[in-house]
């Protein structure tokens, strides 16, 4: 059996946890998963040498390992902020809205040409921080259904949690994050 | 008539499965007199690209 040396293991392990951050948006939720690959490759008979691939492997191994990984994420005790979500309510946003339910003076704007601002670098700093700010189970929720194209049934069936749950984590999401874009980046530009 | 709060959480949920005939209508009754709106559910769409490229940017 041969194995990667230490330089290969380096790329290896930073591809790897690039993509586990990217789906689980938690650093030590995302190191525990790539070790935990690590590990099992390692330990696997058929041994790194034996693969055409050993990254596509690799990965294969990760995504597993991201499955369960999520699950736990979304089992940790809410925090309070959180709770409202299994009753479908979403009035943290309600300050928005006047008290027939239209929008205030502050209603959503209008951004001027969106898209050229994917290709500045600025811009996807701002849009990290606005991902930040959302809870561990929103981000987690909207990166699996816009980055990753899950459909709802499968969010659902993955993390264990109902359709209704489902649509008011990624309501919240888009409102949180729209909201985030607008103050702090179109807001200037529009 | 539809508020725009429960307009809002139809586009959002527009984004994620077929919205049945009716509710696709009164929706669109919605927008069609709502600037604020029609301005979120642009947004929402922009989100949406925008998240499928931060995840090709990661994948790069
Ligand atoms: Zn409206």
């Amino acid at each position: 059996m041969t194995l990667p040396d230490d330089q290969q293991l380096a790329e290896f392990r930073d591809y790897l946890l690039r993509y586990a951050l990217y789906r689980l948006r938690d650093e030590a939720a995302a190191e525990e998963a790539v070790q935990d690959t690590l590990l099992a490759a390692l330990q696997a008979k058929s041994g790194f040498g034996a693969q055409s691939s050993v990254k596509t492997w690799l990965t294969g191994i990760l995504k597993h390992k991201i499955i369960d990984a999520q699950r736990k994420l979304c089992r940790e005790p809410l925090q309070i902020d959180e709770r409202v979500d299994s009753d479908g309510d979403v009035s943290d946003f309600d300050g928005l809205f006047d008290k027939t339910g239209h929008w205030g003076s502050d209603g959503p704007r209008t951004w001027a040409n969106p898209d050229a601002s994917l290709e500045q670098q600025d811009f996807w700093r701002m849009y990290e921080k606005c991902n930040e700010r959302l809870t561990k189970r929103t981000a987690l929720v909207f990166a699996m259904r816009e980055s990753l194209g899950y459909e709802i049934e499968e969010i659902c069936q993955n993390l264990e949690i109902t359709a209704t749950n489902c649509s008011v984590l990624l309501y919240r999401a888009r409102m949180s994050l729209r909201l985030c874009l607008e103050k702090n980046w179109f807001g200037e530009r529009s | 008539m539809m508020n725009c709060k429960e307009a809002t959480r139809m586009v959002s949920e527009g984004l994620d499965r077929d919205l049945a005939l009716g509710e696709k209508l009164r929706l669109q009754l919605h927008l069609f007199i709502c600037d604020y709106c029609r301005n979120f559910s642009k947004q929402g769409n922009f989100l949406r690209r925008a998240a499928q490229s931060a995840n090709k940017r990661k994948s790069d």
